[in-house]
């Protein structure tokens, strides 16, 4: 079961790798057509761009994440109990510990990143440290662990990179279409070229949202239930579930692009689910886990 | 002729995938094994601090933690040292629970840590012992069951033991304690 979750884990990252370098290579062979006027040129910005971004983002993917939401390292010696119990849950799971890391808010939530179990980076927010209990916590880390177990984290993370790789591009492209037309001699082959450019740009951020969507969502029922399992103890993720419902406040800080990888909805208490939220309800969370057994 | 060919490598092929499918299961109980070892060991290594730290209260609990402790046995079957560790984890919580009723003890920060790193260590044995019993499971059942059993025993592959207290010896307790 757990086998099949991760090769179709690794089958998405592939081809989301794959989508974004074609992708950009195609933005940036327009972007350089418009500035230099060579398909040569074009062709291998393109390739090397894209090729080069890609490697950058499947290698640092997890140390950008962390940077952009302020995270820091957890030692042993300042936060024995939670590194103690990460150890423990990772001791029931078979998995190498990650790395932990700490968001300094007073909002509860938590998220994990990297691309294998051996380089995975889980990062808990100072308002869940102090207001979870052992076993909410073991909850919610073993919810993390399940993610990391299936490679989740890997398809998450890469394409939280990549969707913010085509975002800047996308805004580097309209500015220099801008530029370009003020000073350009009306020739018809370049407002093709013109043409083609702008429709990619207009669809790259709502591929990008879209590309969020299929990715969360029954990812986190499924975590819920491999937390269980690990846990063995159901009480504790469902109490954490409702303290996190009740208590916590929003992140506005949190940057829009890494919003799913989160363990609640950074945003907003959600009622129920549609096809717009990437995160389940709290409800239906708590539903589905008091079904088990 | 050719048919032969195909049914021997078919064969041998089927052989391999057994032998290695055994090995690989052989393999996990001995790394769940080093698991139990590991924390086992852990244990025995915080012991003496809890011992010191706690040095003036609870004397009778710390007595016989050190009794228990001494009695250490490496060696013996795993049910025997299934029962040490019950025994020893017993009474680590009963000292730990006797010492929160110290408030300047339980405000102790040595104290502190050593009681979330000891119950910790309680909880990774229960789990690795946990992970090393269904190891066990999953390989016994594999060679007992046929075609593995053949194979298993040319490989001298023996059922092993699960890491818990099997039931005689668990009435030999009750008679000690009379």
């Amino acid at each position: 079961m757990i086998l099949e979750e991760v090769r179709k884990n690794k089958v998405k990252t592939v081809a989301i790798i794959a989508f974004f370098i074609t992708f950009v290579t195609l933005c940036i062979y327009f972007l350089s057509l418009l500035i230099f006027d060579s398909v040569y040129i074009a062709v291998i910005f393109g390739l090397t761009f894209s090729i080069i971004s890609a490697l950058v983002s499947y290698y640092n993917s997890d140390q950008m994440i962390l940077s952009i939401n302020n995270a820091r390292p957890a030692t042993r010696e300042e936060n024995l109990q939670l590194n103690v119990t990460l150890e423990t849950l990772c001791i029931a799971t078979g998995l190498p510990k990650p790395k932990l890391y700490i968001m300094e808010t007073d909002a509860m939530n938590a998220f994990a990143t990297g691309r294998n179990p051996e380089n995975s980076v889980i990062c808990v927010t100072r308002g869940l440290l102090n207001s979870l209990d052992k076993y909410e916590m073991e909850g919610v880390l073993a919810h993390e662990l399940s993610h990391i177990k299936n490679y989740d984290i890997l398809v998450s993370t890469i394409a939280i990179v990549m969707v913010g790789f085509v975002t800047i591009i996308a805004d580097m492209a309209s500015r220099s279409l801008f530029y370009r037309r003020s000073n350009s001699e009306n020739n018809n082959a370049n407002a093709i070229v013109m043409i083609i450019g702008l429709i990619f740009l207009i669809i790259s951020p709502i591929f990008a949202s879209l590309l969020q969507l299929a990715i969360s969502r029954n990812r986190e029922y499924l975590a819920d239930s491999s937390a269980v399992e690990i846990t063995r103890n159901k009480e504790g993720l469902i109490n954490a579930l409702k303290k996190i419902d009740t208590l916590s406040k929003p992140m506005p800080e949190v940057n829009k692009a890494t919003a799913t990888i989160f363990f609640s909805n950074p945003y907003k208490k959600q009622e129920k689910d549609s096809i717009w939220s990437t995160h389940p309800s709290t409800a239906n969370r708590i539903k589905k886990l008091e079904n088990i057994k | 002729m050719t048919v032969i060919i195909i049914i021997v490598i078919v064969i041998i092929i089927a052989i391999v995938l057994l032998y290695n499918h055994l090995v690989g299961l052989n393999i996990r109980c001995k790394n769940a094994w080093a698991g139990i070892d590991n924390q086992l060991k852990r244990r025995y290594d915080l012991i003496p601090n809890l011992v010191e730290v706690t040095k003036g209260y609870a004397s009778h609990e710390r007595e016989t933690l050190i009794e228990v402790v001494k009695a250490r046995n490496d060696e013996g079957t795993l049910s025997q040292r299934a029962l040490e560790s019950e025994k020893v984890s017993k009474n680590v919580k009963d000292l730990l629970a006797v010492a929160e009723q110290y408030p300047d003890l339980k405000a102790n920060e040595l104290f502190k840590n050593l009681q979330i790193e000891l119950t910790g260590t309680e909880d990774k044995i229960a789990f690795a012992r946990q992970f090393y019993n269904d190891s066990v499971q999953k390989y016994n059942t594999a060679i007992m069951s046929f075609p593995n059993n053949i194979l298993a025993k040319i490989m001298n592959y023996k059922e092993k033991d699960y890491f818990e207290v099997k039931e005689n010896e668990k009435e030999n307790v009750k008679v000690d304690l009379k």
